[in-house]
C-alpha cells in the first residue's frame, strides 16, 4: 500500500534519509518488535519505536504504575499511578502513534510463557531489572535464534549489548551465571540516576531500528558500557565463548528455565 | 492529473506533489522515484515557487538525472526525472 500524504510528512525525516527511503520505513512500519518491561529502559525505547512506527509493538510487564516510577518512566504520567504499565504505556504510543499497532501481555516473563512471547517477534528489547529475567530473555532468544538487545542500568552506569543469532557471543558467554541473589543491589535498593534509562533506552531503540533497516554495525560482538559521573564511553569487544552453556558447541541448556529472584524482589 | 503533451519523453510514472508542502514535496517525488527502476522516467507534477527552486535540486543530489522542467503556465511546473541507480 502506497503511503498517505499523512505518513509522508509524519516520517518525512526518516523517508529523507538515504539510508532509510521509503523502503526502510516500510519495513520499520512491517516490523514486530517486543519490550519486555515497561520500566526505565523499556519507556523511552517504547516511545521512540512508536514515534517511528514499528507496525507492532509488544510490551510486556506485570505492575502497576508507582509514584517512585515517575523521576525515569517517562511513559507513564502522574494520572497513571496504579494504572497498569502495559496499559499506560499503550495509552502513550497510541497518542504519538495512533498508526501502531500495541500489544499488552500483563505477566511476568517466565520459563513457561517467553517461548510463546517472542515466537512472533522480529528483535526483542530487555529493559528488565533483575538477573534471572535477563539469563531467561538470553537463553529464550538464543533457542528460539530472535536477535535481541541486553540492557542494564544501575546508579550513574548503564552497559548494553546486541545479540544476532551467529553473529557473536550471548549474554551469557559473557556473564555465564547470575550473581547470587542479593549479591548485587537492584535499582530499587542502589538508586539510577532517571536520565540513564532514557540514554540506555533509546540507544536499545537504536538498535532495533538499525537492526530492522539493516544498516550499520549493531553492538554484537561487544559490551558498551556507559559511566555518566566519568563522562566515559568504553565499548568493549568480547568473543564468543564455544563453551557456553546455551550458544557454544555442545549447549546443556536446551530449554529455558527460571533462577530464584531476590527475596527483596518478590511481593 | 494529465501529462500534458509539452514533450517527446514519455514518462513511466506521474506524481503531483502540488497537494503538499515542504519537505513533504521531496519526500513524496522520492517515494514515487524508489518505485520504478532504474532508467524509468518520472514525471513530478509541482507548484511554482519553493517547490521548483529546492525539489529538482534535491532530486539531483540524489543521484537522479533531472531532463526537463516544463512550465504549465497555470503556476505548476512538470519536471522530468530519470531514475538513476541507487
Amino acid at each position: 500500500m502506497p503511503f498517505t500524504n499523512d505518513q509522508l510528512q509524519r516520517y518525512s525525516r526518516h523517508i529523507i534519509l538515504q539510508e532509510v527511503g521509503a523502503k526502510g520505513q516500510r519495513k520499520l512500519c512491517e516490523a514486530k518488535v517486543l519490550i519486555i518491561g515497561a520500566g526505565g529502559l523499556g519507556a523511552p525505547a517504547a516511545l521512540y519505536l512508536a514515534a517511528a512506527g514499528i507496525g507492532t509493538i509488544g510490551i510486556a510487564d506485570a505492575d502497576e504504575v508507582d509514584l517512585s516510577n515517575l523521576q525515569r518512566q517517562v511513559i507513564h504520567t502522574t494520572p497513571d499511578v496504579g494504572k497498569a504499565k502495559v496499559l499506560s504505556a499503550q495509552e502513550t504510543m497510541n497518542r504519538i502513534n495512533p498508526e501502531v499497532t500495541v500489544k499488552t501481555y500483563r505477566t511476568f516473563v517466565m520459563a513457561d510463557n517467553i517461548m510463546e512471547l517472542i515466537a512472533d517477534y522480529d528483535f526483542i528489547l530487555d529493559g528488565t531489572d533483575n538477573f534471572p529475567a535477563k539469563f531467561l530473555i538470553n537463553d529464550a532468544c538464543v533457542l528460539a535464534g530472535k536477535p535481541f538487545s541486553h540492557a542494564g542500568i544501575i546508579r550513574f552506569k548503564g552497559q548494553l549489548m546486541t545479540y544476532v543469532p551467529g553473529q557473536g557471543p550471548c549474554y551469557r558467554c559473557v556473564f555465564r551465571e547470575p550473581p547470587p541473589p542479593d549479591a548485587v543491589p537492584t535499582c530499587k535498593q542502589a538508586g539510577v540516576i532517571g536520565a540513564m534509562g532514557g540514554v540506555i533506552g533509546s540507544l536499545q531503540a537504536m538498535e532495533a531500528i538499525k537492526y530492522i533497516l539493516g544498516k550499520g554495525d549493531l553492538l554484537t560482538g561487544y559490551l558498551l558500557t556507559y559511566d555518566a559521573l566519568k563522562m566515559d564511553f568504553r565499548k568493549i569487544r568480547l568473543p564468543r565463548r564455544d563453551t557456553c552453556a546455551v550458544c557454544g558447541k555442545s549447549p546443556t541448556i536446551l530449554a529455558p528455565f527460571d533462577y530464584a529472584q531476590a527475596v527483596c524482589e518478590l511481593g | 492529473m494529465a501529462t500534458q503533451p509539452l514533450t517527446d519523453i514519455l514518462p513511466d510514472a506521474a506524481v503531483d506533489i502540488t497537494d503538499v508542502v515542504c519537505p513533504v514535496t521531496f519526500v513524496k517525488a522520492k517515494v514515487a522515484l524508489e518505485e520504478l527502476d532504474e532508467g524509468q522516467i518520472l514525471s513530478v507534477r509541482m507548484n511554482d515557487g519553493e517547490p521548483v527552486q529546492n525539489v529538482p535540486r534535491s532530486i539531483k543530489e540524489e543521484g537522479h538525472q533531472v531532463l526537463k522542467l516544463i512550465d504549465n503556465g497555470d503556476g505548476t511546473y512538470q519536471l522530468l526525472v530519470r531514475k538513476m541507480g541507487e
